[in-house]
């Protein structure tokens, strides 16, 4: 039985919003709400959605980039206490992140080597300096980067050689978990196949699990055993790679995946037929609904209920889990 | 009806003045768009698809320079005299870019922005531009376009925007229109939605140039795809074809680098090697040769010239991988 | 292997390496660099070349305030007492640029220290912080020196301390916006999920992204600090005898403007070149530099 690495129970993130009348509660962007979340030892989770769904705001509020207003995260079992100075140590010893921008995520002053260390030191502790540079030097290696690449600095290497970097970086502590947030967007494609594939062989050499957050859903795919969808700050569906693809329950996934465009010209797969489907939120449209499913108003299947109630987590069997008042009546997909 | 395709390159080349000396974004290449159809530009960073259109149209940076002939329904654009340039941008060729918050000015009102396309050239009066503007905006599906007029670009969402730059783009009834990366910056819906805006212009007669590296979008909506590798045209074919059986192995591999959701989920993607070489890189061979795994000796040495078969298919490779005009 | 190193990616020493390649395109920055060595130099070595020391009083010419002349080896002339100018001002200028180096110094290490904290924590502790500058900004500045002055006596220390108390509030602010910026940056949210303390992050990550910018708003601080001395000086807070700078000078110039037009004319000339040629480096190094980079 797989540890459970990371267990979040009900997190939610709230951002202030301006005010338009001056009396009266202060209005909230609720960019996460009540957001459950499991990841175990070796596995790869995978958090999609599109823009608005709050993916990126729920990974920088469980690596504490972010204050939450409620909820809990457990790491290997024990609760991490945010507030604490020290609370966070523990997690982040396991826990290492790779971001999207590839130069952007190292500082442009230091040279690669340099970033690499730095994470080693600040995770391991001090550590004797012919042991830094041999570990810094594995860390490249293992990435796929020439160790002689390591004097550089982020402008002078291309985006996928600084995503490399990053990579090593992450992984140089040896963490358990490795969250990646949209890691691979910013990449050429050939470049993004490369680096999909060296997360692959990382997770399979390492038993390193993955939490990948992405819009692209292909990726995702390729990349997760699990898959969780959001929607609005709230999860809409869970569930495994293979039944999250082939039999999607929730309408939005449903959208999702029928809007992605299919490399095949001789399959139109109706892409954009559909009428609006997406949050594609103006700025200062509040997210989601008070009362009732956050998808309701694009929903071609809402109804008075859905309007009025928020649907839970219910199981379908297996694991699948969807929150949709109409989850029964769905027909599979394919 | 005259024969000649509405947009003609031939040879153009754009290169830089920087401080380490000339760099070559586009070299030599030649491509035709014809009327009522979609071109697909495909590449990668460095591969020179974005100066290729902002070269053909005067549109380059300052230190930026192109060379060679650029035809619009007959007419040069790029000769001595500026005056068709002039006439034709704007008016009948329509650009749109990748970030609809640059392409679009803060401080005016979207109807602004709509009206002001027309009624500073003078094609139209003030209440004929506002109702241009209506049609333009329904044209792009905006919902409730009354309102839109009125709002202001940051009032708009991001796919919103897109819709509005392209809307300004059709304002004046274009012949071609020439969009970089419409849908990147977009969700995969809303992406559906502008392709869906897209498809119906081309269906009305619209001719259009994509430029993209989103291979799914390319074959949603292109008639023909022109694949470009380092400031060059490495393939170009009609779409089916492309995507069957790809003759250059560069065009292979990219297909093949590509996540699916519609195939069985492999353990490996095929992706290659290495990274596109850095713009103003001059390799003796061809570019693609220290990524390429067939790559022999000659590929190294003499670079391949664009070679053509009667089917419209051409591809810049010595050791193509399907031949070209056999069934594949 | 996969990802191994193309032949296009060469070590070239980074955005440093471009922005010098702009600055040297940039003729007036570069020529305004070489008048700056060149009065620097004419400072440490001038007084050397002359004959005459710095208080030497001339009795031999009568008046004592003469005009210059290479006969009697008085280039720029003397002053009201007889002490040779030209010895005097390239010594006012070394005092000058001592002054205004040091209190420049004094103020990139308090300015960038405060700024870039407060800029990294934001929040209350930014608020704080900032209001601490705010305060001391809108002090009455003069009142504050002339005070201090009189309870301590007109001393070269003295004076560097007040410009300097005052002069790390511009970079302070500039510092402080850039820190801002920064914090927004990924690689600063890669060293907070390292579990880096917030001083290391500010020390390894901040500071020395911010340098760029500092930098130029020093080259432009030093000519402040020495007008600011300067006017001092006219006031007659300045520095205090044996010693002289090129405000003093300037004040003792000015009495003496329509009998002996040259006790004015060379220290201004000098004090106006010195300016100017700071000013323009200033400008070019920020043009240079462009604090987007990096």
């Amino acid at each position: 039985m797989s540890e459970q690495l990371l267990q979040v129970r009900g997190l939610t993130v709230r951002f202030p919003r301006r005010r338009t009348r001056l009396l009266g509660p202060r209005p909230w962007l609720t960019a996460v709400d009540a957001v459950d979340l499991d990841v175990a030892d070796g596995r790869s989770v995978g958090i999609v959605g599109e823009s608005g769904c709050g993916k990126s705001t729920l990974a920088r509020a469980i690596l504490g980039l972010v204050p939450s207003q409620a909820g809990q995260v457990d790491w290997r079992g024990e609760p991490v206490r945010r507030e604490e100075a020290n609370g966070l140590r523990r997690m982040r010893r396991e826990l290492q992140v790779v971001f999207q921008d590839p130069v952007g995520s190292l500082d442009p002053r230091m040279t690669i080597r340099e970033s690499v260390a730095e994470a080693l030191l600040a995770i391991a502790g001090p550590v004797p300096e012919e042991g830094v540079a041999t570990r810094v030097a594995e860390s490249l290696a293992e990435v796929g980067l020439d160790p002689a690449l390591g004097g550089r600095y982020p402008h002078e290497l291309s985006g996928g050689q600084c995503q490399r970097a990053a990579i090593a970086r992450g992984i140089v502590a040896r963490p358990r978990l490795l969250v990646c947030d949209e890691a691979v967007s910013a990449l050429d494609v050939s470049v993004q196949a490369q680096i999909v594939n060296l997360l692959d062989e990382l997770r399979r050499k390492h038993g390193l699990a993955l939490l990948f957050i992405s819009h692209n859903l292909a990726v995702v795919r390729h990349l997760c055993d699990e898959v969780v969808v959001l929607y609005l700050g709230r999860v809409v569906e869970r569930a495994s790679r293979d039944a999250l693809f082939s039999a999607p329950r929730h309408p939005y996934t449903r959208a999702l995946l029928a809007a992605v465009p299919h490399p095949d010209p001789s399959q139109g797969n109706g892409a954009g037929r559909a009428v609006v489907v997406g949050a594609d939120l103006t700025p200062g449209q509040v997210a989601g609904s008070p009362s009732g499913c956050a998808y309701s108003a694009r929903c071609p299947l809402a109804d008075a209920t859905c309007r009025t109630q928020v649907p839970n987590l219910e199981d379908c069997g297996d694991g699948h889990r969807v929150a949709c008042h109409h989850w029964r009546g769905a027909p599979t997909l394919r | 009806m005259t024969g000649h395709p509405l947009l003609a390159i031939r040879d153009l080349t754009v290169e830089f003045a920087t401080p380490r000396g000339t760099v070559r974004a586009v070299r030599g290449v030649s491509l035709d768009v014809r009327r009522g159809e979609c071109l697909a530009v495909v590449g990668e960073s460095g591969s020179g698809k974005s100066q290729l259109f902002l070269g053909s149209f005067g549109l380059l940076a300052a230190r930026g320079s192109a060379g060679g002939s650029v035809r619009f329904d007959g007419e040069e654009l790029l000769g001595p005299d500026p005056a068709p340039l002039r006439s034709v941008l704007g008016t009948r060729v329509a650009l749109v870019f990748q970030d609809p918050m640059n392409a679009l000015t803060p401080h005016l009102t979207i109807g602004r922005q709509l009206t002001e396309v027309v009624r500073d050239r003078g094609l139209l009066d003030g209440p004929q531009a506002q109702a241009r503007s209506l049609e333009a905006l329904r044209a792009v599906r905006m919902p409730d376009p009354e309102v839109r007029l009125r709002q202001y670009p940051h009032e708009l969402s991001g796919g919103q925007r897109q819709r509005a730059a392209i809307a300004m783009g059709l304002m004046t009834n274009p012949q071609l229109l020439v969009a970089d990366e419409p849908t990147t910056a977009l969700d995969v819906t809303v992406q559906a939605q502008v392709l869906e805006v897209l498809r119906e212009a081309r269906d009305r007669g619209l001719a259009l140039v994509l430029i993209t590296h989103d291979l799914g979008v390319v074959a949603q909506l292109a008639d023909r795809v022109a694949v470009m590798y380092a400031g060059r045209i490495v393939e170009s074919a009609p779409v089916r074809e492309l995507f069957a059986a790809p003759a250059h192995p560069y065009t292979a591999a990219l297909l093949g680098s590509v996540p699916r959701l519609d195939t069985p989920v492999t353990a490996r993607l095929a992706g290659i090697e290495g990274q596109p070489p850095p713009p103003g890189e001059e390799q003796p061979g061809c570019a693609f040769a220290p990524r390429c795994d067939a790559a022999v000796e000659r590929c190294r040495n003499l670079r391949p010239t664009l070679a053509c078969d009667a089917s419209e298919r051409s591809w810049a490779c010595h050791l193509p991988r399907h031949r070209p005009g056999a069934a594949p | 292997m996969a990802g191994s190193t193309p032949a296009s990616a060469r070590s070239d020493g980074g955005q440093w390496a471009d922005a010098g390649y702009r600055l040297r395109a940039n003729r007036a920055a570069l020529a305004a660099g070489a008048l700056v060595v060149l009065l620097m130099l004419a400072a440490l070595l001038g007084p050397m070349l002359s004959p005459y020391a710095l208080d030497h009083v001339d009795w031999s010419l009568s008046p004592l305030a003469s005009p210059p002349s290479l006969a009697n080896g008085h280039w720029f002339g003397t002053d009201s007492n007889g002490r040779d100018l030209f010895v005097r001002v390239w010594s006012g200028t070394q005092v000058s640029l001592l002054v205004a180096l040091l209190a420049t110094a004094v103020s990139v290490v308090i300015g960038v220290g405060w700024g870039a904290t407060a800029g990294y924590l934001g929040g209350r502790v930014d608020g704080w912080m900032m209001r601490v500058v705010d305060v001391l900004y809108a002090l009455p500045y003069m009142f504050f020196v002339i005070i201090l002055t009189v309870v301590f006596g007109r001393s070269l220390w003295l004076i560097f301390l007040a410009i300097g108390a005052v002069g790390w509030l511009t970079m302070a602010r500039i510092v402080r916006g850039q820190a801002l910026a920064l914090r927004q940056r990924e690689f600063v949210a890669a060293a907070v999920t390292l579990g880096l303390p917030a001083h290391r992050i500010i020390a390894r990550h901040i500071v020395p992204n911010v340098l760029g910018t500092v930098v130029v708003y020093a080259t432009l601080t030093v000519p402040q600090v020495i007008l600011f001395e300067s006017f001092l000086s006219f006031l007659g807070l300045g520095v205090q005898e044996p010693l002289t700078s090129l405000g003093r000078l300037v004040a003792e110039g000015a009495l003496e403007m329509e009998t002996a037009p040259w006790q004015l004319l060379a220290p201004s000339a000098v004090l106006a070149t010195l300016l100017l040629a700071l000013n323009f480096l200033g400008d070019g190094l920020r043009d240079a530099l462009d604090p987007r980079q990096g």
